[in-house]
């Protein structure tokens, strides 16, 4: 819709040139569908000319402005390491957007996970393998987070007012990965009601990454079979679920019109369980019985 | 250049904010449309630079320098896209609104794309269709006739095809700006309380603000309280609203209308607006707005000027009526069901919103183009509120963009007939998608409290509701879908014992108003659920039991009068046949699937059918009128003049197949004009599913006419006996001389008289229509994911004057109600302000979501419609959720009693069966 108040667009992707009233325009498929009443100006970071994605021995950058159709191109690119099982969550996680394809062409990476929706897929998919994201601050400073850490909370990020979210590296380690995907939705290609990623390391640690169904990215981190200690260890089912009772409180379950919030709850047992088994090769345990 | 739009460069720069979808309507290209504004429906699909993007989501200034290519730029000169051949050859559209769209997606699809349209088609809503027209269009698949002349029985393309198909059919707002020179533009400051009362508007900074022309607040409405509900009689509603009033009853209320240059200085003058308000108590709830003491929505209005059955106690209208002796009915029965159930508020969710654009015309009458089913009302409506006569004002709707009854009311006409009169200056009022899902109109929310009996050997003993309407803040239609949805649900079954206790009441919530359905929807989800539950309790098949219990031709239709309304009869009867029809499919389909080894879906699934069936008047009561005019012009076609609005409906179509049947000719030389308070004396509009029963009765009796006279100057011209004569496609063959029916125009131009003929009907007697749903589902006790395994609906229609229209009316009303079964909820907070805002909190069915459904005709001739037809618009709707909710009662047990039936309440109500 049209942004009746905006004076300016700017072409920049430089933290020093913000100010109170502006924001960040990469696709613009979030600010344009939302409309405001308040912003100024648009600052244009597409015009930055970033490379969408650049892949090295170390793994995989993602620019915040990849789009969504870049993105889901990068798994038919030549010469990607034939390792790098994990890229099999590329088009999982794209085709979770409850957006088309056509949304895809102008929607980014960035824009997603800046947005922080609890279902942001994009959010899932660079939790899930351990991104770290790069956020340009003024003054030309830049830091590195998580991105399990960036999202923390329902349409809530650690991002301060004017910082920018460069790019996403994901680790070639995490890359390496077998992993299992679940998701659900209320309806046929919905909006995610609940999104889990399991993924089971080339050091034999599994990584359970929550999204969608809790307000922020949840991950349950086991230790291989060789770890040492109380808890360490790969679970078994009912180990899994006391971890997920530990990591999980109640009130942290999202709750709006995609899903109540016992169902999401229940549901991340169930395919929690589902993709320890997966991955695990263990049997899987009837959660409806145990939950 | 700014940018290339269909291969012609454009000069004029955009503004910063700007998104392209409303830089290509100021550039003139009207084909691309508003759905939602917030990319979720895809009706402004166009393609930059060859590649498809949502129009509404793209910053103009990022498509400079770029080439845009608009629907209306998809032809090349005169020939179609094959896209667009194809949506014509399935008529892959009913209102068309979203039809660009589609278009502009589909044209982009690889054969790959085109293998899974659910993924590739999820962006594209549409409202009218259910998809499977669409589906057979993208994939190419035809549904033409083969060569007809588009008489009654024939599959006819609809007049508008090509003009949707194009870009070029024109709704509300794609008008030509040279007809509004100087067009100013409205937008509407709402309330943000659920119930106040207006103590001071200051105005003053918004006046000052550049662009702004004019602020009206409640001071400047008209004193008249009028109902926004459109019906023939408008004493149907009670007068409750204003233009502004001094009071606000609930969240997104009108406060104060600001009028400007453009949109965004209207925005700006909205926001620089300044309202105190008293806060008063409010009352969200209906069980709370019966309990003494709770606050009065309307406490305010005197009952019997306004037709408000008890103010003091926000009860708009109520009935309570008893046949026989329900007590003893259920003292004799061997199974006695009771339970409460309940319906949420939906949103009909017309792509096209509620907007108007209005102006004084030359002689200085107020003319009003909008999205209305009922433009005749209107103006009447009109005419009441500011006092004129019904010669100063005119209505006229362009081809509407989806109704669903939503357009039954007038809530864009009035307050920019307001600003047109006091500035005398074209002004538009465009509803975003929000302001039509928080402050439009909704279905009525129904809590009913049931019981019912039967006896082992099948005999309902007793039907009893108590029936809770809520109707929001404003009582349009409030009485009037009480009324109606206690009707049919309870007569369609013979009864002895029937009670009713209906109240409809006020609270502080966005009003309801007319729906689909119109109240049937509602209760038949009540009723058909409970002789489900009393044949389950019998332990007898659930459609033998309706066979044993449901009317029969001649049964009196009884519901809460001991007498039949006198003006309803069996013009035909189909019932026995849908519920047969259901039936067999239902087997047939649960051996297609053991026969494919598709029984067996694995421990976790739990399978089931479940069916209901629902009746319907074929039109409303107290009078539908219609007038029709037809005349034969000098090229020797015909010029039909009708006064039903065309928004998918159809009709359009079924007007040139009735005409073009009495007139033995071709259903394209049949021109139709319609929708418009200068083409004919009166219309009461297109509700009630009387589009065809109705007005198409009237253009028939114009046509049967004017066929009489045709062969009379004819046989005149040949000097032929008139009995010798006979119309046939384009003349009239006079005893074996084809005189041409462009030389029967000069003859009687000759003769000094034009061949002209006008229809009549007044809506009365009334026949009843039918339908049967069937489902067959499987449900994953685990998930709670509901599969649709098999959908079936058979419908008595009567003589159905146009199949594949018919069954695109029929599957539309399956998605729709499927909508309102699985997913659609119109949320209001604790706040009173409604949450589900945009189309991403309020999800509607899209091609992923709707299953393909058989649909199959009674073979039925109706004594008393047009040529043997029946309505068949509204009704499909109102046996689905009920069919789904005892499918999923006989896979698993449970009984769900609330709509809507989403994966997570299904799961829920399944744990909490277990526990």
């Amino acid at each position: 819709m049209d942004m009746n108040t905006i004076e300016a667009v700017v072409p920049t992707a430089d933290p020093s040139a913000w100010r109170p009233g502006d924001a960040w325009l990469a696709g613009g498929t979030v600010l344009f569908s939302y409309g405001s009443t308040t912003l100024r100006r648009l600052l244009d970071v597409t015009t930055a000319g970033w490379p969408a994605i650049q892949v090295d021995d170390g793994g995989i950058e993602l620019a915040a402005t990849c789009t969504i159709a870049e993105l889901y191109a990068l798994p038919d690119r030549p010469g990607l390491p034939p390792a790098w099982t994990a890229l099999e969550l590329v088009r999982l996680c794209c085709d979770s957007f409850v957006a088309s394809f056509k949304i895809w062409n102008a929607s980014t990476v960035g824009g997603n996970i800046a947005t922080a929706l609890p279902a942001g897929p994009m959010t899932s998919l660079c939790a899930s393998l351990d991104g770290v994201a790069t956020v340009l601050g003024p003054g030309g400073g830049s830091r590195q987070v998580p991105v399990a850490g960036l999202v923390v909370g329902d349409a809530r990020t650690s991002l301060a007012p004017g910082e920018l979210l460069r790019s996403i590296h994901l680790p070639a380690a995490a890359l390496a990965s077998r992993v299992a995907f679940r998701r659900l939705s209320l309806s046929n290609l919905g909006r995610s009601g609940v999104l889990l990623i399991g993924r089971l390391a080339p050091d034999g640690g599994l990584v359970l990454t929550v999204t969608a169904a809790t307000k922020r990215p949840v991950q349950l981190r086991f230790a291989g079979s060789g770890a040492a200690g109380p808890g360490a260890g790969l679970p078994d089912a009912a180990g899994l679920r006391r971890a997920l009772d530990a990591a999980i409180p109640a009130e942290l379950y999202h709750d709006d019109i995609h899903g109540l919030p016992q169902w999401r709850r229940d549901m991340t047992y169930r395919l929690a369980e589902e993709i320890r088994a997966e991955l695990l090769g263990a049997p899987a345990h009837d959660v409806s019985k145990g939950a | 250049m700014a940018m290339g739009i269909n291969g012609t460069p454009h000069a004029n720069e955009p503004r910063p904010g700007q998104c392209l979808r409303t830089y290509l309507r100021e550039e003139g290209m009207l084909g691309v449309k508003k759905g939602c504004d917030g990319g979720d429906c895809g009706a402004c699909t166009v393609h930059v630079d060859g590649v498809p993007v949502h129009s509404c989501l793209y910053p103009a200034v990022r498509a400079a320098g770029k080439n845009v290519t608009t629907v209306e730029g998809l032809a090349s000169g005169g020939t179609l896209h094959p896209m667009q051949e194809q949506f014509l050859a399935a008529q892959g559209f009913q209102c068309g609104f979203c039809t660009a769209g589609m278009l502009m997606t589909a044209a982009t699809f690889d054969d790959a794309q085109k293998e899974n349209l659910p993924r590739n088609l999820k962006g594209n809503l549409c409202r009218c269709t259910g998809y499977r027209a669409i589906g057979d269009a993208v994939l190419g698949v035809s549904t033409e006739d083969a060569d007809s002349c588009g008489h009654v029985g024939a599959s006819q393309g609809a007049p508008a095809g090509r003009a949707v198909v194009t870009g070029t059919a024109r709704y509300t707002l794609d008008v030509d700006p040279a007809d509004y020179p100087g067009l100013l533009h409205m937008k509407l400051l709402r309330s943000p309380h659920a119930h106040a009362r207006i103590t001071s508007i200051d105005t003053a900074a918004a006046l000052r603000l550049p662009g702004v022309r004019a602020v009206f607040t409640h001071q400047d409405s008209p004193k008249q309280l009028f109902s926004t509900a459109q019906h023939e009689l408008f004493t149907d509603d009670p007068d409750d609203t204003l233009v502004l009033d001094s009071v606000v009853r609930h969240v997104g209320q009108r406060v104060a209308a600001v009028v400007a240059d453009s949109v965004q200085e209207a925005e700006a003058g909205v926001r620089a607006l300044v309202v105190s308000y008293e806060v008063l108590p409010a009352v969200l709830d209906p069980e709370n707005a019966l309990l003494p003491g709770a606050p009065a929505v309307h406490g305010d209005k005197d009952a019997a000027a306004s037709r408000i059955g008890d103010p003091a106690h926000n009860i708009v209208a109520e009935l309570h009526t008893e046949l026989g002796d329900v007590a003893a009915g259920l003292a004799l029965a061997d199974v006695v069901h009771q339970e409460t159930y309940s319906t949420q508020r939906v949103q009909h969710t017309a792509l096209e919103t509620h907007a108007a654009i209005g102006r004084l015309d030359g002689e200085g009458r107020l003319d009003m183009r909008s999205s209305t089913q009922t433009p005749f009302l209107t103006r009447r409506a009109l005419c009441r509120v500011f006092g004129l006569p019904e010669d100063a004002v005119r209505v006229v709707a362009g081809r509407v963009g989806g109704g669903f009854g939503g357009k039954q009311e007038m809530l864009t006409e009035d307050i920019v007939a307001l600003a047109v009169l006091a500035l005398r200056r074209p002004v538009q009022l465009e509803y975003t998608r929000t302001e039509q899902l928080t402050a439009s109109t909704t279905r009525h929310p129904f809590t009913i409290r049931l019981s019912a009996g039967a006896r082992r050997d099948g005999t309902l003993t007793a039907l009893a509701v108590d029936v809770l309407v809520n109707t929001g803040a404003y009582g349009n239609h409030a009485p009037g879908v009480m009324f109606h949805g206690c009707g049919e649900s309870l007569a369609v079954y013979q009864c002895a014992n029937k009670k009713v206790d209906a109240r409809s009441v006020y609270t502080n919530t966005v009003p309801a108003g007319a729906f689909r359905g119109y109240g049937l929807s509602q209760m038949f989800f009540a009723v058909e659920s409970a002789m489900d539950e009393l044949a389950a309790g019998l332990g007898m098949d659930p459609m033998e039991f309706r066979r044993r219990n449901m009317v029969r031709s001649g049964d009196p239709m009884l519901s809460t009068s001991p007498e039949p309304e006198e003006d309803v009869h069996y013009g035909s009867y189909g019932l026995d046949q849908c519920v047969d029809l259901v039936d067999d499919a239902l087997r047939r389909g649960a051996e297609r699937y053991r026969e494919a080894g598709l029984a067996e879906l694995g421990p976790d699934w739990a399978v089931g059918t479940g069916t209901a069936l629902s009746m319907i008047d074929t039109v409303p009561p107290r009078g539908h009128f219609a007038h029709s005019v037809l005349e034969l012009l000098a090229d020797g076609t015909f010029k039909s003049s009708v006064g039903t609005a065309e928004f998918g409906n159809g009709t359009t179509t079924v007007h040139a197949q009735l005409a073009a049947t009495a007139l033995n000719s071709r259903a394209e030389f049949v021109a139709v004009a319609q929708s418009d308070t200068s083409l004919t004396e009166h219309d009461t509009g297109a509700f009630g599913s009387t589009g065809t029963v109705v007005a198409g009765k009237a253009t028939l009796l114009a046509a049967q006419d004017l066929a009489g006279e045709l062969l009379k100057v004819a046989a005149d011209g040949a000097g032929a006996d008139v009995a010798a004569c006979r119309l046939v496609p384009g003349a009239v063959d006079c005893a074996g001389t084809l005189l041409p029916l462009a030389r029967v125009y000069e003859l009687a131009a000759l003769a000094g008289r034009t061949l002209r003929a006008e229809g009549r009907w007044g809506g009365t007697p009334r026949s009843v229509a039918f339908n049967v749903h069937g489902f067959r589902v499987a449900v994953n006790r685990g998930t709670g994911e509901l599969r649709i395994l098999q959908s079936v609906q058979a419908a008595d229609a009567g003589v159905v004057v146009n199949p594949r229209q018919c069954r695109g009316q029929i599957e539309g009303g399956i998605a729709q109600a499927l909508g309102a079964a699985l997913y659609e909820e119109v949320l209001v907070g604790d706040d009173g302000a409604v949450t589900t805002d945009i189309l991403r909190q309020y999800h509607i069915p899209t091609f992923a979501d709707v299953p393909r459904s058989e649909v199959y005709f009674a073979a039925t001739h109706d004594s008393l419609g047009p040529l043997g037809a029946k309505s068949m618009s509204e009704s499909p709707f109102n046996p689905v959720a009920p069919a789904l909710a005892n499918a999923i009662r006989n896979a698993t047990g449970v009984r769900f009693t609330r709509l809507p039936l989403a994966r997570d309440v299904i799961y829920l109500g399944l744990k909490a069966a277990r526990a």
